[in-house]
């Protein structure tokens, strides 16, 4: 009886979650034709936010329970996900349907992912999982994403507090760019404009080779998506099986069959193992289609309005100052997290009276919007209302204020993931999962970076849980 | 909020990790019946439903048995067999 009226309260929070979306669409669809760019991203956050939830999915969870459990779910459901985008990244790049670009490749992406795969592990969630963990009700979550994605992130990129570690060639080469002097005053700035922008970039599909090998749309295919996403990730797939699974099923196959087992079991041990949780594998299949179908939206709206950034639209309304000083806005066309909540931070900041716009960051990139009009900000925003709805539908909302030792992981973690994904330019999406579909082989630098960093942050809290163990069983 | 692992009789033990979120759940859950003996049953009681997800793939992998689970009152309540 009570668990039937649980649920009825559920369905009806879901339903008036789902209906507060649908009414902030209709007042911005009043408003303007333009902040339908804005509702699409919101929509597509609101979809990630449900299938999220729903597959219980998060990329911290894919090397930390591999490493502290020795469960694949996680890691299984990503890489079937990346299988699918990276067909359909393919298949728009291929009728110039894409926003997908390449990012810089060199160390610092390898670097950057190590600081975010520690900080994820600690925090209890990457960084769309923290925000679906929000939705869930989750106080350690919402701590790692105000003060750590936040607050964290949209300092990390302001201060001089890092000058100690620029090369001078840094400072010269930077200097060289010709930027505005009253735009380029932080460490950061001089780490992007002295190394970052003077690295290469690398899309398969563009290299010599592939477009020689391959001319016209089969380029994508074969470079973007066979080499850089399929065959990696099928060979991680069957590593994972041989590693953590293959023993124990072959065991029990053995057993059942009394007696010898063969190639055949061992493809029904690796089927077994993408299917053990259904949901998150299901749930990886939608994400990496809906993720295809975001891009696809976005340049369709943009198409649709003239534009390649939705700073321009922001000026065409008279709002000049929202944007950059290139008119432009933090508008990935994809999904994508941190950027935002680093903008978020920022105005916050701004509030209590400090310049956020004297760096490149946020002075010449990513604009400074006002909340209400920063369109990534409401796909994050999507994402927590999503993750509500769902959690509410299945009773698995509950508010949950951080205490004791959660408040200093979620605080360290958040940091670390904000810290950590500025130097990469992205997080385990915008510089793992979405890369890495689109071609770049820079994504997956910063995915081994990630597992390193989430293996460095299991064995601190091994040690750390074993320690309570301990003192738990000296009363027996 | 602290974890609590008590042993509640002949092979019976009680691990609490309610408040803790993902990764601690799992963790505990898998540093628990390490400590344990084969047959064993312990109650594991939690709020983080990503770690249900986590615990039911480990028992399974690893032959532990989930002999009961149940939710009340936002709570889960897993009753698992070591093997």
């Amino acid at each position: 009886m009570a668990d039937q009226e649980n649920n009825k309260k559920g369905q009806i929070w879901a339903f008036l979650i789902t209906g507060i979306v649908i009414l902030i669409s209709l007042l911005y669809y009043k408003a303007n034709i333009y902040y339908m760019y804005l509702v699409a991203y919101m929509w597509f956050g609101f979809a990630y936010g449900m299938m999220l939830q729903y597959g219980r999915f998060c990329f911290a969870s894919a090397s930390r329970d591999l490493f502290a459990a020795g469960v694949p779910r996680m890691a299984v459901g990503i890489l079937v996900a990346l299988i699918f985008f990276s067909l359909i990244q393919a298949t728009l790049a291929s009728t110039n349907m894409s926003t997908f670009h390449p990012a810089p490749f060199g160390i610092h992406t390898l670097i950057s992912g190590m600081i975010f795969g520690v900080g994820m592990v600690l925090a209890g969630g990457c960084a769309s999982g923290s925000l679906y963990k929000i939705g869930e009700g989750n106080g350690t979550s919402f701590l790692a994403a105000f003060f750590g994605l936040c607050i964290g992130q949209a300092v990390f990129v302001d201060v001089k507090w890092f000058n100690f570690l620029i090369p001078q060639k840094w400072v010269d080469s930077a200097l060289a760019k010709g930027l505005p002097a009253d735009k380029m005053t932080s460490s950061f700035d001089t780490y992007l404009a002295g190394y970052v922008w003077n690295q290469p970039t690398l899309q398969m599909s563009h290299t010599k080779a592939i477009s020689d090998a391959f001319p016209g749309a089969l380029k994508y295919f074969v470079g973007d998506s066979l080499l850089n996403a399929l065959i990696p990730a099928t060979v991680l797939l069957i590593v994972i099986y041989w590693v953590w699974i293959r023993k124990g099923f072959m065991k029990k196959r053995a057993k059942q069959k009394g007696g010898a087992t063969g190639f055949g079991d061992e493809l029904a041990g690796l089927w077994n193992m993408i299917t053990a949780s259904k949901r998150t594998t299901l749930m990886g299949v939608l994400i990496g289609i809906v993720a295809g179908l975001h891009i696809f939206v976005m340049k369709g709206l943009q198409i649709k309005f003239g534009v390649g950034n939705f700073g321009q639209l922001l000026t065409r309304m008279g709002h000049t100052g929202d944007v950059s000083i290139r008119g432009t806005v933090f508008d990935p066309g994809y999904w994508y997290i941190t950027s935002q909540e680093g903008q978020l931070g920022a105005w916050i900041l701004e509030k209590f009276g400090w310049n956020m716009r004297d760096n490149i960051f946020f002075g010449i990139n990513n604009g400074l919007p006002e909340p209400w009009r920063n369109p990534a900000l409401w796909m994050s925003l999507g994402i927590i209302f999503g993750a509500m709805a769902m959690a509410r539908l299945n009773n698995e909302f509950k508010f949950k204020l951080p205490k004791g030792e959660l408040i200093a992981w979620g605080l360290i973690g958040g940091l670390l993931m904000g810290w950590g994904s500025r130097p990469a330019l992205g997080c385990n999406i915008g510089a793992f999962f979405i890369r890495v579909a689109g071609g770049d082989p820079s994504g997956w630098l910063y995915g081994i970076g990630m597992v390193g960093g989430a293996f460095i942050g299991v064995k601190f809290f091994n040690w750390w849980s074993e320690r309570k163990m301990a003192k738990e069983m000296e009363a027996f | 909020m602290a974890m609590k692992f008590e042993k509640t009789g002949e092979g019976a033990y009680m691990l609490d990790v309610c408040g803790y979120v993902c990764p601690h759940p799992q963790i505990y859950c898998k540093k628990s019946l390490e400590k344990m003996n084969e047959g064993d049953v312990v109650e594991v009681i939690l709020d983080n439903p990503s770690s249900v997800e986590t615990i039911t793939q480990m028992c399974e992998q690893v032959g532990h048995e989930v002999l009961d689970k149940k939710t009340e009152g936002g709570k889960i309540y897993m009753k698992i067999k070591k093997g």
